[in-house]
């Protein structure tokens, strides 16, 4: 039976699409057989992150509903073959997801597949609330920043009393906070919450920490997950974060302002 | 034109609407029949704070006797109720046959709402459809009627403890909310909101070691962030009524 990971945050824009593409795609590079799916139905753009936007047929809506089934709607990653995809339909609106439909394209999924990936809309509305909803694991997706941190808040309360586990009086989903567009010489000017403080008020496993970096438009760009770009520092946190979810101990990196010596001045690219 | 008798007039504006509210009552939990002992027991309760029981819609619960067909001796128990000032309106729990005498005395039976040990705290807030349901939210994860909160409460998330005080061991985000008919007691900072004696009981205090609050009030009077001094923040306070004053001091 699969895990279901859901990547979740309340706050818009914060990274939770970059973060399913990047999970997702470690995972399955990992060797592990990995779905991923757009739970953002009208405002798709997995599809965008993933680069498989010219290669949709059938969406998740088409398999709720029956015109297609599973194997035709799920897009195979070019890049690795343990990754599929399962994007959103862009033309019908989030009425299109039911409970009773998720549940069966989840079922079926859990099959075969050792993780599947949910990418939350932002807000606390049925969209949200269907990616929630048959989650083992969340991965709470923050930004440095108090309505980003309040926001993530209320998505714990809600993941906490309105999902499948909450209701059935199972085992709690299992919550990791994932801290997104770090800024480390902010944090030590004062200007930005450093990760302490964040913790103050959500306390939660600390999954990552993802620098705010270049790399990842230059990945969102080229449709390709920032983990592929070993380079950059992003990637290489967000490798870092798929091991720790896999029960791996890896230092946390990226906490530190880099300190410049005037060469690095000169040569920084 | 006559209108035929029986046909209601053509341009009728309604006179009334249908709608769904809920009421927080309070609730007297039976647990033994003995009517003289109700009475000893509820005659100082009610000396000590009239303006609380006069003209209040009581509900009778029944669910914490020893058996569900003794007989309750409805008559007896609704003359006292009536006698103090209070309204009793229904009953909830107990058996068939209670439930009938109840109906005999044109009482109503109120649904059982409460769940059991870790249900959800009533996250969204939203009432019952049901005009005399008392909307109670259950605490976080813990035996019901025991108030003592150990996990973080969360924005948007609002617990009741009714009927008691409430005591907090971990965070109260902002955004969260408080409850209490008792006192409040939060050994954690407190960001969110906190309301004590919500019926009235102006003995009600609110004690937290960080007040960081977005609002505090005990029956009724309250006072928001802004007008809490600052310089509380991280010190043991308590915030208490005098004479309707509402005074935050530390402790």
């Amino acid at each position: 039976m699969a895990r279901t990971i859901v990547i979740t945050s309340g706050k818009g824009g914060v990274g939770k699409t970059t973060t399913a593409a990047a999970m997702a795609m470690g995972l399955a590079q990992r060797g592990h057989r990995t779905a991923v799916i757009d739970f953002d139905v009208g405002l798709r753009n997995l599809d965008l992150i993933m680069g498989c936007e010219r290669r949709v047929v059938y969406d998740f809506a088409n398999v709720i509903n029956g015109d297609a089934n599973l194997n035709q709607a799920l897009i195979r990653d070019k890049r690795c073959e343990h990754l599929f995809i399962l994007p959103a339909s862009q033309t019908r609106d989030k009425d299109a997801l039911t409970q009773e439909g998720v549940g069966r394209v989840i079922d079926e999924l859990g099959k075969t597949y050792d993780y599947i990936v949910c990418d939350s809309p932002a807000g606390i509305e049925h969209g949200a609330l269907m990616a929630m909803f048959f989650a083992d694991d969340a991965v709470v997706v923050t930004n440095p920043e108090v309505s980003s941190v309040r926001d993530s808040d209320r998505m714990l309360g809600i993941l906490a009393s309105k999902s499948r586990r909450a209701l059935e009086n199972d085992e709690p989903i299992r919550e990791f906070l994932l801290l997104t567009r770090y800024s480390p010489e902010r944090v030590a000017r004062g200007e930005m919450l450093g990760v302490e403080d964040v913790q103050e008020i959500l306390s939660l496993n600390l999954l990552s920490v993802i620098p705010e970096s270049m790399a990842v438009l230059n990945a969102s760009n080229a449709g390709n997950p920032v983990i592929l770009d070993h380079e950059s520092d992003a990637g290489q946190a967000y490798a870092d974060m798929v091991a720790r979810y896999l029960g791996e101990e890896r230092p946390m990196r990226f906490l530190e302002p880099e300190r410049k010596g005037l060469l690095s001045r000169f040569f920084r690219g | 034109m006559d209108q035929p008798v029986g046909d209601p007039p053509a341009n009728s504006a309604p006179a009334f609407e249908l709608k769904a509210a809920a009421f927080i009552m309070p609730v007297i939990r039976l647990l033994r029949l003995d009517m003289d002992a109700v009475e000893a027991q509820l005659m100082p309760k009610v000396r000590q704070a009239p303006a609380f029981f006069q003209h209040t819609p009581v509900v009778i619960e029944l669910s914490a006797l020893p058996s569900e067909d003794e007989e309750v001796g409805f008559p007896q128990l609704v003359g006292l109720l009536r006698g103090l000032g209070m309204i009793p309106v229904g009953v909830r729990g107990g058996g068939g046959a209670q439930h009938e005498a109840a109906k005999a005395m044109e009482l109503a039976i109120l649904s059982d709402k409460t769940k059991p040990v870790k249900a959800p705290i009533d996250d969204d807030g939203a009432p019952e459809p049901a005009v005399t349901d008392p909307a109670i939210g259950v605490q976080v994860g813990v035996e019901a009627g025991a108030h003592l909160i150990d996990r973080p409460v969360r924005s948007g998330q609002r617990v009741y403890a009714a009927g008691g005080d409430l005591t907090v061991i971990a965070a109260v985000n902002s955004g969260a909310e408080l409850m209490a008919d008792g006192n409040i007691h939060v050994y954690a900072p407190l960001r969110g909101r906190a309301i004590a004696g919500l019926h009235g009981d102006t003995k009600a205090r609110i004690f937290c070691s960080d007040l960081q609050a977005e609002l505090v009030s005990v029956a009724g009077h309250y006072r928001v962030s802004d007008n809490i001094p600052a310089s509380l923040k991280g010190c043991l306070t308590q915030v208490f009524l005098d004479h309707d004053v509402l005074r935050i001091e530390p402790l």
